[in-house]
């Protein structure tokens, strides 16, 4: 049986983590995110674990890679100016395949911004903020119960799939608090990396021929190899063999494309009869979901699409999905990322853009308001961008 | 890396037992042609992963190699942090001078008036001794020795591996491709001489005028002390934790 408790969203993050296996966490205090230290530094040593607060975000990433090595299971947890910091050793977990889980709890931005107010501007950083082309696992959630799984999902994914996970947040999801359903640690699924079968004299951490994600040895356990974020091959030392090195990043790229279904998960929402569909994630989807009741009310058949994995992209179920409507609606926190990549997606209805960045949350009636006004007018340009009233 | 492998066999450390963590630059390929753990972190970024490392995996041995631009520029406040926690760990300094593999520009050990090819009019910033900066920040062992000195090197870092806390031991190395080239030093043997003429011994020092040690290494035990070793700490407290105490 479940038990229900009123929980704040950063809480719900340490607690699940503490419940996924993680033992091992070090951060940089940053707000919106420090409650999330703060509550793994008073319970990790209750576990046995480990909480480090280290001289800086780089460092905190570098010590979760370097004590995921060692074989704990890691987090780590910052918030924009820090998630930009996280970078360069995240793509070092990338390249060399090594599971963690990195928390941004999204604030407003550009630099220092809005520190304590909500934004969801850092979607495309979740993807593309380290250099080189790589792989990468975003998960973001709407509700508190949500947030519970799919923390303890990313643990998961990070552990089968030899890869950081990213979980995002946002200030309005990480200091709310509201019922969240925690569910009995004997019903949580939980997955560990893992171990090579074979001798050590016969262990490729990085073998391309066999499977999408070779097994993974742990430090200390008699595996000796080498890893490096230089490019390598199937052993893990360092070559420019282009047919090695074209193949290592194929590979790469693959686990995380190839396994798409296992990865993504998403919510429909009133979308069989939709004429407006409306794609929305994180804290926006939740004032999405308040807009399509009003809308409902009206008599404007309006439905929602809710990616929980956010990368890779759902871009079949969201085809699905929208087939029937006749115009989909973007709505974000920010002044229109994951738009761009709807629009890839989708080519044959019109996509309205609802995009607000003044650190408040999306009044639901700007959303009924934005999709009136298309209806009634019809005219909005094929892409525009809605610019709320101010 | 002859010098690594002796003091840890005389340590009696296994090879399963062990990590030896690079960052980027001529040393750092290092940790690719030893036969233990290795691990080959991005530049300047050692200690964090090392910290890391041997928190997750406390009883087992971690070494730290890294360049003088990795450990004092890039790496800077990772540095002396690890040395304010004085955690177990055995970093190696090959302090040559220079950013050596991309071409010899100066880095924070270059001494001041030295050519480089990004200070084409001489350097102006002093340069950091790494010794002293390790023992202002708090390691509890600090050590320096040369490439001049194998034997002497390897008791540096023996003694590095066996003392319990931070433990830091510059090797002065030469790098006469990019930076003895331009600065006086052009041939390896030459730059090795140089390196060890230059070379007092600390138990020598105290009998030494002060001008004698003008631009001299003083090699050899520069402090030792006992203080709480961080990862050890943190064990009571998991301890204390576990029994519902603060
Ligand atoms: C983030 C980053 N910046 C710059 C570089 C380029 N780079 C590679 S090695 C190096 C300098 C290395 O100097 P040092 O640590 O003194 O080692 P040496 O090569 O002299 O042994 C630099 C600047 C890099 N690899 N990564």
């Amino acid at each position: 049986m479940p038990h229900i408790r009123s929980m704040s969203g950063n809480a719900v993050i340490a607690e699940a983590a503490i419940a996924a296996g993680c033992r091992f966490f070090a951060g940089y205090p940053i707000t919106p995110s420090s409650e999330i230290a703060a509550v793994l530094a008073e319970e990790l040593p209750k576990v046995g674990g480990v909480f480090l607060q280290m001289e800086d975000e780089i460092a905190a990433m570098g010590a979760i890679i370097g004590a995921s090595l060692g074989g704990m299971k890691t987090m780590t947890a910052t918030s924009g100016p820090g998630f930009s910091l996280k970078q360069e050793n995240l793509g070092f977990a990338c390249m060399a395949e090594v599971p963690c889980v990195v928390v941004n709890v999204m604030r407003g931005g550009p630099s220092t911004g809005l520190p304590t107010l909500p934004a969801q501007g850092d979607v495309m950083q979740a993807r593309w903020g380290t250099h080189g082309d790589h792989p990468i696992i975003v998960l973001y959630p709407a509700d508190l119960t949500e947030m519970y799984h799919q923390t303890v999902r990313a643990f998961n994914l990070a552990e089968q799939y030899r890869t950081p996970v990213i979980l995002l947040s946002d200030e309005l999801l990480g200091h709310m608090s509201e019922r969240v359903e925690i569910p009995d640690a004997a019903d949580l699924t939980i997955v560990n990396r893992r171990k090579p079968d074979v001798p050590p004299e016969q262990y490729l951490p990085y073998d391309v021929r066999r499977e999408l994600v070779p097994p993974m040895a742990n430090f200390f356990e008699g595996y000796r190899y080498h890893v490096t974020g230089l490019t390598h091959d199937e052993t893990g030392f360092p070559t420019e063999d282009p047919d090695l090195a074209e193949a290592q990043l194929r590979r790469l790229m693959l686990k995380v494309s190839a396994n798409a279904d296992d990865i993504l998960e998403w919510e429909e929402d009133g979308l069989a009869d939709a004429e407006i569909a409306i794609f929305a994630y994180g804290a926006a989807a939740r004032s999405v979901r308040e807009a399509i009741a009003e809308l409902r009310s009206l008599g404007v058949r309006a439905g929602l699409f809710r990616p929980i994995t956010l990368w890779p992209f759902p871009d079949k179920a969201l085809h699905l999905a929208v087939s029937r409507a006749g115009a989909l609606f973007v709505v974000e926190m920010n002044m229109g990322q994951m738009i761009r990549e709807v629009e890839r997606s989708i080519r044959h209805i019109p996509i309205i853009g609802v995009h607000k960045v003044s650190g408040q949350p999306i009044d639901p009636d700007e959303i009924v308001f934005t999709v009136r006004d298309y209806l009634e007018n019809g005219t909005l340009p094929r892409n525009a961008v809605y610019q709320m009233s101010v | 890396m002859k010098a690594i492998v002796r003091a840890m066999h005389e340590q009696g450390i296994a090879k399963d037992d062990a990590a030896v963590i690079s960052g980027i630059g001529c040393s750092g390929r290092m940790s690719s042609y030893l036969d233990c753990n290795t691990l080959h972190t991005p530049h300047g970024r050692t200690l964090p992963f090392a910290t890391g490392l041997k928190m997750a995996r406390p009883n087992k041995s971690v070494i730290v190699v890294s360049g003088d631009g990795d450990s004092m520029a890039i790496g800077g406040n990772h540095f002396i942090h690890a040395c304010r926690r004085n955690i177990d760990l055995t970093l190696i300094v090959a302090n040559n001078f220079t950013y050596g593999l991309t071409g010899g520009q100066f880095s924070p050990t270059t001494p001041a008036q030295s050519w480089a090819p990004t200070a084409p009019f001489g350097t102006l910033e002093p340069q950091f001794d790494i010794c002293e900066m390790a023992q202002a920040a708090g390691a509890s062992f600090v050590a320096r020795s040369t490439v001049a000195n194998l034997k002497h090197m390897t008791e540096m870092i023996r003694l590095g591996l066996e003392h319990k806390g931070m433990s830091v031991v510059e090797v002065i190395s030469n790098c006469h491709v990019n930076y003895g080239r331009k600065n006086m030093h052009p041939e390896a043997p030459e730059m090795v001489n140089w390196i060890r003429e230059c070379c007092v011994d600390k138990e020598v020092i105290e009998v030494l005028p002060v001008e004698a040690l003008e631009g001299k290494f003083v090699v050899g035990v520069l402090s030792q002390k006992q203080r709480p070793e961080y990862a050890a700490q943190w064990a009571e407290i998991v301890e204390r934790a576990k029994n519902g105490r603060h």
